[in-house]
C-alpha cells in the first residue's frame, strides 16, 4: 500500500510537470508534441550527469542533475522553436519527428558513452544507483523523493505566472490572437519562443524524475515509454488543473477528467504559426 | 500662418515591386477635428495609415508632429507619439475580460504583477467620461460587436492616445449603434482627441467629419471641407467620374413561385441553438428577395442549407417544384446558381487558370468532357474567352491567367459570369459586393437587375444596408436564426430596418419558434 501511494506521487509528479510544460507551450501558441522526446532528453542529460559526478555531495548531486536535465531539455526544445516559430514549419510534423530523434539519439549517446568508458560495454543502459540515492529521504520504508516538492512548487509557480502576472497575460494573448498581441506591440515571436523553451525546461526536469523514478537504471531504448504523450493528454483533459492529480492514481483521474471536461478548449491560434503579413 | 496641426504626413510615397501604393499624398490633421480618408478599395488608404502606424516605411515624405519632423519605425514609436488606432477586425482575445484586453500590452505592475484594481479604477473613470458603456469583467466572446468596438476605443484611450485612427469603423454595426458611435467621436474631439477617420460611405462622412482628403489609385485628390461638397461631388473625387449612387430598375413583376423553403431548421455547430431556426418564405420569379441582418445570425447556414453545402435538420427547400431538400450539389446544379459569400473558398480554385474556374460547375458536361473522359481543351478556351469578352472580366493573361493573380473584382466577375450564363430560374447571391469598389459594385448591381428582368428569381443576402435597400424588391429580415420581419424597401427606412436587425423589433406575423 505504501508503495502505490509513493509510486503514485512519483509519476504524478512527472505527469505534472511535463504537463505544465506542455501549458506554457500550448498558451504560447505552439503545441508541443514533442514532449516525450524533450523527457528522454532531458533524463538522458540527467543520467549522464549522475554517472559523470560519482560520488559528490548530496546537494551537489540534487543540483548539477536537475541543472543538466533542464538545459539539455531547453536545448532539445529549440528544434521546434526554430522550426516552427522561426520557420513556420506544421508544429505536429516537427512534434513527432522530435519524438522520434530523441529516443534514436539517446540510444546511441547511451552506448557510446558506455563504450567510451569501457571498450567491451555496448548496452544502451545507465547505471544511477548511488548517485539516486542522493534524491531520497526515508520516513520509515516511505521513499521521499525531493522531486515531489520541486513538482508541487512549479506548479504553484505556474499558477502564478500564468494568471497573475503580466508575462502570463501576454503569454496568454499570444496563443489566443496574436494580431491583437502584435497590435499592442508584444513581440509575438518572443513570448512563443519563452513559452516553448519553458516547456523544454519542464520536459527535461520531467524526464530526470520518471527515470529516477522506482528504478536504478534506464534502458534508452525504450524512450520514455510514452509518459510524454500521457502528460499531453493529461494537460488537454485538465488544462491546468494538475493539482488534482497529486491526490489519486492518475490513471483513475484521467479517465474521470474525461468524463468532467467537456468545456476545456485550446488556445484559438494554437498551431498556426505566427505571420505578421495575415490580419 | 503656421496651423496647430495634431499631425502631418507630407508628401508620402510607398511604392511595393510593380506599383506605388501611395504617391505624393499629403494629409494634415487638425488638432480637434475629425478628418475623414475617403477612397475606394486599393486607393491607398490602409497603406498610409500602415506607415502613419509604423508597419511600413515610407520611400519619401515626412511625418511631423506638432510641427515636429518624427520617425515612426514601429507600432511601438506610433504608441509612443500618442498614436492609436481601432482596427476593421477588432484586435481583441476573445477569452480575456474587457479589462484584461485593454490593458494588454500596458499593464501597471508591481515587480512582474500585474495590477488590476488601478488599472480598473483608470478603465471605469475614461468609460463615464467619454460614455462608453461597458462591463470590465465580461468575456469578449459574450458581449456585443458594438461593446467590442468600445473596447478597442478604451484600448486607445487608457494608453492616453490624442490621435485615433478608426478604419472602417461602422462596417460591423447597426444603425443604431453606428449613431452611437458618431456620438461618441463627437464626445472624443470635444474632448480635445484629434480623430482620423477613414470610410467609404459618403453618408457617414458628411454627418461626422469636419475635413475630408480623397485618395485615388495611391494618388491624393485632395481635401476639402465638408461643408462645402455635396455626396455626388465627393463621389466624383473618389471614382474620377459620375457615379450612379441610386440602383436604376423598373418595378418588379413577380411570377411563378420559384424558391419555396418551408420550415428549414439547422443546428448549430457553437451553440445549442438551432443557427437556422424553422424559417418559410418564397421568392417567386423577376423578383430580388433580399435577406437582411447584421453578421451572424443565420444568414450563412440559410444558404449553407439552400445550397446543399450544409444537410439540414429538418425542413424542405423546393424550386421550381422539385424538392432538392436533400440532394447533392452536383444534382441541384441544374437548378441552383450560387454567388458564394466566400469567393475563394468557395468560389474559386485560386491556383487554377481562370478558365478552368469558368467550368467550374459544368466540366463534365458532354460540351467540355468527352466520352473518353478528356477535357475538351479548345471548347473550354472558347467558352472561357466568350464569357470574359461578354462580362467584360479583366486579367493579365485572358483564359489562362491564374485566378490568384487576378483583382478581388475581377475574381468576383468572373463567378459571376460562370453562375449567371448557365441561365438557371434561381439565383442566390451572398454579399456579391462585399470588399469591391464603387465602380464594380454599380455593375454587379446592374447584373442582378438585368437577370431579374429575365425572369430569374434571385435571393440576395447583404449586410450592406444602402444594397439591401436599393437592390432588393423585398426584405426578409433575420435575427437569432429566424425571421422577424418582411419590410417592402420603398416603405421602410433604415432606422426602422435597423430595429427589426438589432431584434428591438418583430413582425408578429413571424412567431417566435422554439429555440
Amino acid at each position: 500500500m505504501l508503495l502505490l501511494i509513493q509510486y503514485t506521487l512519483m509519476f504524478a509528479s512527472v505527469l505534472s510537470l511535463v504537463a505544465l510544460g506542455g501549458c506554457y507551450s500550448e498558451h504560447s501558441g505552439v503545441i508541443n508534441l514533442g514532449l516525450e522526446g524533450i523527457m528522454v532528453m532531458g533524463a538522458l542529460g540527467g543520467a549522464m550527469a549522475m554517472q559523470f559526478l560519482g560520488k559528490a555531495p548530496v546537494i551537489v548531486t540534487i543540483f548539477v542533475v536537475m541543472l543538466a536535465a533542464v538545459i539539455v531539455g531547453m536545448i532539445y526544445s529549440c528544434l521546434l522553436g526554430f522550426a516552427s516559430i522561426q520557420f513556420n514549419a506544421d508544429q505536429t510534423l516537427v512534434g513527432t519527428a522530435m519524438n522520434m530523434l530523441a529516443t534514436a539519439a539517446a540510444t546511441i549517446i547511451a552506448r557510446s558513452f558506455n563504450t567510451m568508458k569501457d571498450p567491451n560495454n555496448v548496452s544502451n543502459t545507465l547505471q544511477y544507483i548511488k548517485q539516486k540515492r542522493a534524491f531520497l529521504v526515508y520516513f520509515g520504508r516511505f521513499e521521499f523523493n525531493w522531486f515531489m516538492v520541486v513538482a508541487v512548487i512549479m506548479l504553484v509557480v505556474g499558477y502564478i505566472v500564468l494568471y497573475k502576472t503580466r508575462f502570463g497575460l501576454r503569454l496568454m494573448a499570444c496563443g489566443e490572437n496574436p494580431q491583437a498581441a502584435d497590435a499592442v506591440s508584444i513581440n509575438v515571436y518572443k513570448m512563443r519562443w519563452a513559452g516553448v523553451l519553458i516547456s523544454g525546461f519542464l520536459g527535461g526536469l520531467g524526464g530526470i524524475v520518471y527515470i529516477t523514478a522506482g528504478v536504478s537504471e534506464w534502458k534508452f531504448e525504450v524512450g520514455v515509454a510514452g509518459f510524454g504523450f500521457l502528460a499531453l493528454a493529461v494537460m488537454i483533459f485538465g488544462n491546468l488543473d494538475s493539482k488534482v492529480y497529486n491526490m489519486m492514481p492518475y490513471i483513475i483521474s484521467l479517465i474521470v477528467l474525461a468524463f468532467t471536461s467537456k468545456n476545456s478548449a485550446a488556445p484559438k491560434a494554437e498551431g498556426i504559426p505566427y505571420d505578421k503579413s495575415t490580419r | 500662418m503656421q496651423e496647430p496641426y495634431a499631425i502631418e504626413m507630407l508628401h508620402i510615397t510607398k511604392r511595393f515591386p510593380g506599383i506605388i501604393a501611395n504617391d505624393d499624398v499629403t494629409i494634415q490633421l487638425r488638432k480637434g477635428e475629425i478628418h475623414a480618408l475617403l477612397g475606394e478599395n486599393g486607393a491607398g488608404k490602409s497603406t498610409l495609415m500602415s506607415v502613419l502606424f509604423g508597419l511600413y516605411q515610407a520611400e519619401e515624405g515626412e511625418i511631423r508632429k506638432d510641427g515636429k519632423t518624427v520617425h515612426i519605425n514601429n507600432p511601438n514609436d506610433a504608441n509612443e507619439l500618442g498614436i492609436g488606432m481601432v482596427h476593421q477586425h477588432f484586435k481583441l482575445v476573445q477569452c480575456f475580460s474587457v479589462l484584461d484586453n485593454i490593458i494588454l500590452g500596458a499593464e501597471t505592475v508591481k515587480n512582474g504583477f500585474l495590477q488590476k484594481d488601478e488599472a480598473r479604477k483608470k478603465v471605469l473613470a475614461l468609460s463615464e467620461k467619454y460614455g462608453l458603456q461597458i462591463d470590465p469583467d465580461a468575456k469578449i466572446s459574450d458581449i456585443t460587436v458594438g461593446m467590442q468596438q468600445r473596447t478597442e476605443i478604451l484600448k486607445m484611450l487608457y494608453r492616453d492616445n490624442e490621435i485615433l485612427i478608426f478604419d472602417e469603423p461602422t462596417a460591423v454595426l447597426t444603425p443604431q449603434e453606428i449613431e452611437e458611435l458618431m456620438q461618441i467621436m463627437k464626445n472624443l474631439i470635444a474632448e480635445g482627441k484629434s480623430i482620423l477617420f477613414i470610410s467609404h460611405k459618403l453618408n457617414e462622412i458628411m454627418e461626422v467629419a469636419d475635413r475630408v482628403s480623397v485618395l485615388r489609385k495611391g494618388k491624393y485628390i485632395g481635401t476639402v471641407n465638408v461643408a462645402d461638397v455635396d455626396e455626388a461631388e465627393l463621389s466624383r473625387m473618389m471614382v474620377g467620374r459620375d457615379v450612379q449612387l441610386k440602383v436604376d430598375k423598373k418595378d418588379a413583376t413577380p411570377g411563378d413561385v420559384i424558391l419555396e423553403v418551408n420550415g428549414l431548421t439547422l443546428a448549430s455547430k457553437e451553440h445549442k441553438k438551432n443557427a437556422v431556426n424553422n424559417v418559410s418564405f418564397n421568392v417567386r420569379a423577376g423578383e430580388i428577395v433580399c435577406i437582411a441582418g447584421i453578421d451572424g445570425n443565420g444568414q450563412t447556414e440559410l444558404v449553407y442549407s439552400l445550397t446543399g453545402l450544409e444537410n439540414p435538420t429538418s425542413g424542405s427547400v423546393k424550386v421550381c417544384g422539385r424538392d432538392i431538400t436533400h440532394e447533392s450539389i452536383r444534382k441541384r446544379a441544374d437548378l441552383v446558381a450560387h454567388i458564394p459569400e466566400d469567393r475563394h473558398k468557395h468560389g474559386l480554385v485560386l491556383d487554377y487558370p481562370l478558365e478552368y474556374n469558368m467550368i467550374l460547375q459544368r466540366y463534365y458536361e458532354p460540351e467540355f468532357t468527352s466520352a473518353a473522359g478528356f477535357l475538351k481543351r479548345k471548347e473550354i478556351r472558347e467558352y472561357s474567352d466568350r464569357l470574359i469578352q461578354e462580362y467584360d472580366v479583366r486579367s493579365g493573361q485572358g483564359s489562362i491567367t491564374i485566378t490568384r493573380a487576378m483583382s478581388g473584382g475581377n475574381q468576383q466577375k468572373a463567378i459571376i459570369a460562370r453562375e449567371i450564363d448557365r441561365g438557371l430560374k434561381f439565383l442566390i447571391a451572398v454579399q456579391p459586393t462585399r470588399g469591391l469598389d464603387v465602380g464594380a459594385i454599380e455593375n454587379i448591381h446592374a447584373q442582378l437587375v438585368a437577370e431579374r428582368d429575365k425572369g430569374c428569381a434571385i435571393l440576395l443576402v447583404s449586410l450592406e444596408l444602402s444594397e439591401v435597400m436599393n437592390v432588393s424588391d423585398r426584405i426578409l429580415v433575420m435575427y437569432e436564426g429566424e425571421i422577424v420581419g418582411e419590410l417592402d424597401p420603398k416603405k421602410t427606412t433604415t432606422e426602422e430596418l435597423g430595429l427589426y436587425m438589432a431584434g428591438a423589433k418583430r413582425d408578429p406575423q413571424f412567431q417566435k419558434g422554439r429555440g
